[in-house]
């Protein structure tokens, strides 16, 4: 066994674990701690299967951003925890759950131990037409021209959740800010990282979503990055939330969205198809919409962390 | 084996935990940490897909990759609004569970918070 290898398994055995510890922990905040930790764990995971972009998405959004909400939750409901509303299962229904998940992660596992080593592949046409798009690299090109009408529906997707955070508001918070307001004094120690960390993730932010177009990063993970510098700036308190009914932060966050509409609607009628990009001007087209995504999700991924508006807005 | 299918059993493994908890976890944060877990499980499964789909000199096929990041960005927005639903209920409720007997009597704290 090569030194790779028993670090796979050692990989493999703490993922399990930290797992197993965010199902079983005792208190949901232990469980959401651990999470986090499940996140990063699982993005090594990704790069052992040479999958960088995802890597970086998994740690970025399912770790970081994600974590964040989680914990915040946590936080808020811990006093409902100890109430002893809840009513566990039974053992013997326990039983049968835990039987019916073996059965259904054993089958999943014979599948993966069944699939072919070489199973069905589109990699060689996405590098096929890969100098077409001007682009380096295939995931993004997949995303961004191959795929582009399911990348840009999942920015709707994102849209549609910020509207559906906002409008559990009460009546009265309707169009308010979300969230603490800025503190007078902010906790010195949050207030300094903030201060130290957020100018430096703001330009890693930018260059991740820079190289993505040749190398590993993209939208989504530069955005992401982005959004958890202001969501850590905000938790500083060294600055609020602005008022949901800000009309610069309702076009922020749909311009992601809208700009890559209508780039798929100049396409059909300049380079003949529906998200089509004319020969020789794809990367400058791609990279404008991409721009766009990055400042849509860089919004959208505080605001949904923020959650619906707890103030009352001012006139 | 290859690190590609002890990745795949780790995500088979994932799951299963996940969708005990979905079912065994009384509280809904922690039923939305599951689903969350199950996710990045059926992800996983996913990525070993990508990697045996090796090709044209590149180490794994991009186009599952590209889905998965799709599908990482869309369970945050899912979770997110799974989240502020909780909590709105906490809020104007005061309890935050789905213990139907626990809602048949008024709750004992924090009643009429709207």
């Amino acid at each position: 066994m090569s030194v790779l290898q028993a670090l796979d398994i050692c990989l493999a055995l703490l993922v399990f674990a930290v797992a197993a510890w965010t199902i079983f922990a005792p208190g949901a905040f232990a469980a959401t701690v651990g999470y986090v930790v499940y996140g990063l764990l699982l993005s090594l995971v990704w790069i052992r299967l040479f999958a960088v972009d995802v890597a970086l998405t998994e740690a970025a959004i399912g770790s970081g951003v994600t974590g964040v909400l989680l914990i915040g939750a946590a936080a808020r409901l811990r006093a409902t925890e100890s109430a002893g509303h809840e009513k566990s299962l039974s053992g013997l229904s326990r039983l049968l759950v835990a039987v019916l998940c073996v059965l259904v992660a054993l089958s999943l596992a014979g599948v993966v131990l069944l699939l072919p080593d070489q199973g069905p592949s589109l990699a060689p046409q996405s590098m096929q037409h890969l100098a077409e798009t001007g682009l380096g690299n295939p995931v993004t090109a997949v995303l961004i021209a191959y795929r582009a009408f399911d990348t840009m529906l999942e920015k709707v997707v994102l849209v549609l959740a910020v509207v559906g955070v906002w409008s559990l508001a009460a009546d009265r918070y309707w169009g308010g800010a979300p969230g603490e307001a800025r503190a007078e004094r902010p906790e010195p120690t949050l207030a300094f990282l903030a201060q130290i960390l957020a100018p430096l993730g703001v330009l890693v932010g930018i260059h991740v979503f820079w190289v993505g177009a040749d190398a590993p990063g993209g939208a989504f993970q530069g955005g992401a990055i982005l959004a958890a510098m202001w969501i850590i700036v905000t938790m500083a308190r060294l600055t609020e939330a602005p008022q949901t009914n800000a009309v610069w932060l309702r076009l922020a966050i749909v311009a992601g969205p809208l700009v890559f509409l209508a780039a798929g609607v100049a396409g059909a009628i300049i380079a003949g198809g529906f998200f089509a990009y004319p020969p020789g001007f794809a990367k400058p087209a791609i990279l404008f919409i991409e721009a766009f995504m990055v400042l849509s999700i860089a919004v959208a991924l505080p605001m949904l962390v923020a959650g619906p508006p707890r103030r009352e807005p001012r006139q | 084996m290859t690190s590609a299918t002890l990745a795949g059993l780790v995500g088979a493994a994932l799951v299963g935990l996940g969708l005990y908890g979905l079912i065994a976890n009384p509280q809904p944060l922690r039923k939305i940490l599951a689903f969350n877990l199950m996710g990045s499980g059926v992800f996983l499964v996913f990525g070993i897909v990508a990697r045996k789909g090796a090709a044209a000199g590149l180490q794994a096929d991009p186009v599952p990759q590209a889905m998965v990041i799709t599908g990482i960005v869309v369970a945050f927005a899912a979770s997110a609004l799974a989240v502020a639903l909780v909590l709105r209920l906490f809020e104007a409720a005061g309890q935050a569970t789905l213990n139907p007997d626990a809602w048949a009597k008024p709750p004992d704290d924090g009643a009429g918070a709207e």
